[in-house]
């Protein structure tokens, strides 16, 4: 068995912030981690970009113990909404997108998109003119209404 | 004596199916075992293209007449403003008006949703006239229901681009693309060795009356684009090395598809077109030969700082280089990007191409040729500073 790379964005439980989970995912399931990116909001969800290193056995019981736990665990390619039938092959988005996840084949000079490398920064979705992109690397949550007044 | 051919020589060649046509790439790469002597007399036709965002676009729509008939003043299509200064019911909607209420969604958009066969929200107002006495109207229009309906732009194809950088440590949104801070990415917009005004930069075959594909059907040039300046400087290959001749083109906005007439919208910019422009070269003779030869390594663009004011010159590239997706600037490498799709242009320049080896595409001798010695004069204020 080999080890194999791969992406999720994870969205933490308000509660897990006193919970050692990812500490878990080291001890436990050896499984290397890096975060991407992380947005964690005290009190509300909070969501990181993972990229978990390790064998796919131990990545996926690294997953189930997660949602055991309440994580909503998914792979950065559902995250990331590309319409791609639309895409005229313009470029624009290649040229903002620093990780190489979006590239030209420069033989055929059609889009390359392979998610696999996309960090989340977000900066493909304003700089497509056909606005194609959809990232939702946190669902906002419908901002509280305060009690009383 | 060289070798000639005349526009009627080669029109009969379309008409028995027998005429050469090739794309600039392929005759670019032709010439590089073949001098422009051979290409003469084995090609006798040259496909060009673009499909780029082209702003100075626009449609001329005529809705036809209410009863009682209304003298159109102020019009919205789907809350964006058009012309209303043109007759009682013809109106212009420019590719760049926004709906002020959604900004993303401009006079490009209504232009795609009328080419798609959506119905489009048509609103006017009129102060009303003893021979127009309607003052207001709400009503749905489609491509169906209007009486024509005109893609005509003022200025597309420009002959050869700047390319786009960003030196501050800002980033900048542009009509060239984002551009990320510190030099961090250059873009640029032409299509090299298969763009239309390169392939005959001294618009020998290029001028009133050109019959060309526009839009997914057949158009025209009607006149030399706003901006045609000839007075760039030219580079050892005879192409200007930055924004020079343009073109106006109008065509049936009823026979065209989305697939090359698509809107837009820049970050922090606003609403533009993608216009699919095809041009044909007639190879009447050596000259001709020799212009469409030229290659991505000889076509040169000023690489400009688009984040600084004035935009001032960082130095030269080319497309060879360009298109490579690494260019040097000040001997920084800088990744580069295209804003316009070279897939899609080729789409085009083999669609013209099959078009006129089928025969259903002739060409035109230009009805009167462009000016030379053109040049920009900018905009002075009479008026105070800016406020």
């Amino acid at each position: 068995m080999i080890e194999v790379t791969r992406r999720y964005v994870m969205k933490f439980p308000p509660d897990s912030a006193d919970k050692a989970l990812t500490y878990k995912l080291i001890k436990d399931y050896d499984i290397k981690f890096s975060i991407l990116k992380a947005e964690v909001r005290p009190g509300r969800t909070g969501s990181l970009l993972l990229e978990l290193e390790a064998l796919p056995e131990n990545i996926q019981k690294g997953i189930e113990y997660l949602e055991a736990n309440a994580v909503i665990c998914e792979p950065l390619g559902k995250k990331i909404k590309f319409e791609a039938s639309k895409c005229i092959n313009c470029g624009n988005c290649t040229g903002v997108c620093f990780t190489g996840a979006l590239t030209m084949d420069r033989e055929r000079w059609k889009l390359n998109f392979e998610p696999e490398l996309c960090v989340v920064c977000e900066l493909c979705v304003p700089a497509c003119p056909m606005n194609l992109f959809d990232i939702n690397f946190h669902e906002e949550e419908p901002e509280k209404i305060a009690v009383g007044n | 004596m060289s070798f000639k051919k005349s526009y009627e020589e080669i029109n009969e060649k379309i008409r028995k199916g027998k005429a050469v046509v090739l794309t600039a790439e392929e005759v670019s790469a032709m010439a590089r075992e073949l001098s422009p002597a051979e290409i003469v007399k084995r090609v006798d036709v040259v496909t060009t293209a673009t499909f780029g965002a082209m702003c100075s676009s626009g449609a001329i729509l005529n809705f036809g007449h209410t009863t009682p008939p209304m003298r159109m003043e102020r019009i919205t299509l789907n809350g964006v403003p058009a012309h209303g200064g043109l007759a009682a019911v013809d109106t212009y909607i420019g590719a760049t008006s926004e709906n002020p209420d959604n900004i993303k969604y401009g006079g490009a958009h209504v232009i795609q949703d009328l080419v798609e066969g959506k119905t489009v929200e048509l609103e006017a107002w009129g102060k009303g006239t003893d021979c127009y006495p309607r003052k207001y109207i709400k009503t749905k229009i489609s491509l169906e229901t209007i009486n024509e309906a005109t893609l005509f732009n003022p200025r597309n194809a420009y002959q050869n681009y700047n390319v786009a950088t960003n030196t501050t440590s800002k980033i900048k949104y542009t009509y060239m693309g984002t551009l990320l801070p510190g030099m961090k990415n250059a873009n640029y917009s032409t299509a090299g060795e298969l763009s239309p005004l390169l392939n005959d930069p001294e618009m020998r075959t290029i001028g009133i009356g050109t019959r060309i594909f526009l839009g997914g059907t057949v158009g025209y040039v009607v006149w030399p684009g706003t901006q045609f300046n000839t007075s760039k400087e030219k580079n050892q290959f005879g192409v200007p090395m930055s924004n020079a001749a343009t073109i106006a083109v109008i065509g049936n906005l009823k026979e065209m598809s989305a697939e090359f007439i698509r809107a837009a919208y820049y970050e922090k910019y606003g609403v533009s077109l993608f216009v699919g422009i095809g041009l044909p070269i007639p190879i009447l003779d050596e000259d001709m030969a020799h212009r469409v030869s030229i290659r991505n390594e000889q076509i040169e663009t000023t690489i400009l700082d688009y984040g600084t004011a004035g935009t001032p010159v960082l130095g030269k590239t080319n497309y060879a280089e360009l298109q490579s997706g690494e260019i040097s600037i000040n001997g920084n490498k800088v990744r580069t990007a295209p804003v316009a799709s070279l897939q899609k242009a080729r789409e085009i320049a083999d669609l013209l191409k099959k078009s006129i080896q089928d025969g259903k595409f002739e060409l035109t001798a230009p009805v009167a040729i462009f000016p030379t010695g053109t040049s920009l004069k900018k905009l002075f204020e009479t008026e105070g500073g800016e406020r």
